[in-house]
């Protein structure tokens, strides 16, 4: 998702009965459908890995606005380019209200920042990939977003106070960016021969990047049970997946395009559909930084912190200078 | 979103990065009265250099769909906040005044609405 691969302890889910009385009062709280909130007491690991989770999530939000950010000079009409630019805006304001959740849990925002922009802290995979036409505008809205629909509203219920009300601000704001997207992938698909082969071809290549945010199966992962045991995941990978395709493939048909998969189909007996897995070691090199626009994304967010350095500092300044100003003239 | 608990620097576990820590802007905490006559709430918090920015900010983060008519930017350093340990000393003591509730007495049905 837009959180991939967290690692917890690795130590596997304690039953009640092995955990002190602090901790098993925690988990039982969580168990109940409690929320834990920034100063109660929590165990080590479920801070740290909601600070890598949350971190990771925010990042891809900020990291997230590249590639859209790429066609708002070259929108097609200024409505289009008016919708993209607020689009775009939403993505950032949903990394701001992540970071503020990730900043309760005693991590500042300059630590993640650092973190990303070293390559420490990882984004989503699917940020890797270039948007190469305008019709992968409406791929992302529909795919992207859709796919990160998928994740974000069970985790409004996650046990988490400040995350689950972050989720809950976004998922109000996401739906509108899934709904842009599949309108320009009507407006493409209903369009000249040319417009209809874009959106094929954004189809095509952003179809199995986009199963991949949901990550590898982890049915049997040690990490995913202690997270979903701590409830900061609520389902597994592949039932998220699973999802994903069951309501993505009919808004496909409905387009008149494929989905490029020869081995999709319905299927009767488990009421859902049969469909091919990702390239698996394309995703995990593409985690590594071989995708293709990985590096170009680093340096943007670089060169943006670096050249941002200046106006930061100077504001600082500004600001302590009034500050005394004031206190001179009391 | 943050809360008034939560703190810019203190309890920081992650402090390597002193150079940084400099010159990073305070955090705020974001209050905003919605359309329909409530009283402000807390929405989120923010960095800013200062509070003129905060409510820029504010207005950029928090209310891009109308969500207020009004924001309160508080520094989160001067918010003091009790602490969750303190709950029972806090709010016990109103545990066994249940007469501090209009249902706690039993008023006739022929007396009418009260």
């Amino acid at each position: 998702m837009y959180a991939q691969m967290i690692k917890s302890t690795g130590q596997g889910v304690k039953s009640l009965d092995e955990m002190e009385p602090q901790e098993r009062a925690f988990q039982e709280r969580i168990d109940a459908g409690g929320k834990i909130e920034p100063k109660d007491w929590m165990p080590e690991g479920y801070r740290k890995n909601l600070i890598r989770q949350i971190g990771q999530h925010a990042h891809s939000e900020i990291v997230g606005q590249l590639p859209e950010g790429n066609w708002i000079t070259r929108a097609p009409t200024l409505e289009r380019k008016a919708i993209l630019l607020a689009k775009v805006q939403d993505e950032a304001g949903h990394g701001l209200y992540l970071y503020c959740a990730a900043e309760t849990l005693g991590v500042t925002r300059d630590d993640l920042t650092r973190d990303l922009l070293s390559g420490k802290m990882k984004y989503s995979s699917i940020f890797n990939y270039p948007t190469l036409t305008w019709a992968d505008m409406g791929a992302v809205g529909w795919l992207v977003d859709g796919a990160a629909i998928m994740n974000q509203v069970p985790l409004q219920r996650t046990s988490y106070g400040p995350y689950a009300r972050a989720m809950v601000r976004i998922c109000k704001e996401e739906s509108f960016h899934q709904r842009q997207g599949y309108d320009i992938m009507m407006k493409m698909a209903n369009g000249t021969e040319a417009q209809r082969k874009m959106a094929q071809d954004a189809l095509n290549r952003f179809w199995y990047p986009s199963l991949m945010m949901f990550g590898p199966s982890d049915a049997e992962s040690v990490h995913s049970a202690q997270s979903m045991a701590w409830k900061i995941k609520m389902n597994t990978n592949d039932e998220l997946r699973q999802k994903f395709v069951d309501q993505t493939v009919p808004q496909a048909e409905y387009l008149g395009l494929t989905v490029p998969d020869e081995n999709l189909k319905w299927n009767e007996e488990t009421g859902h559909y049969d469909f091919s897995e990702p390239d698996w070691n394309e995703f995990f090199d593409v985690l590594k930084g071989n995708g293709p626009c990985n590096t170009e994304r680093l340096e943007a967010r670089n060169k943006a912190w670096d050249e941002g350095r200046w106006v930061r500092e100077g504001l600082l300044a500004h600001a302590a200078k009034k500050r005394s100003a004031k206190l001179a003239a009391e | 979103m943050s809360s008034p608990e939560s703190s810019p620097y203190k309890d920081t576990k992650a402090s390597i990065h002193e150079e940084t820590r400099k010159t990073e802007w305070p955090l705020w905490e974001i209050f905003i009265r919605g359309q329909h006559g409530l009283s402000h709430r807390h929405v989120g918090s923010l960095h800013a250099a200062d509070a003129e920015m905060a409510i820029k900010n504010a207005r950029d983060v928090y209310t891009r769909r109308n969500e207020g008519v009004s924001i309160w930017a508080v520094e989160a350093a001067d918010i003091a906040a009790s602490s969750p340990e303190e709950k029972g000393a806090l709010y016990e003591p109103s545990n066994d005044k249940v007469y501090r509730h209009p249902t706690f007495f039993n008023i006739p049905d022929d007396v009418g609405a009260m």
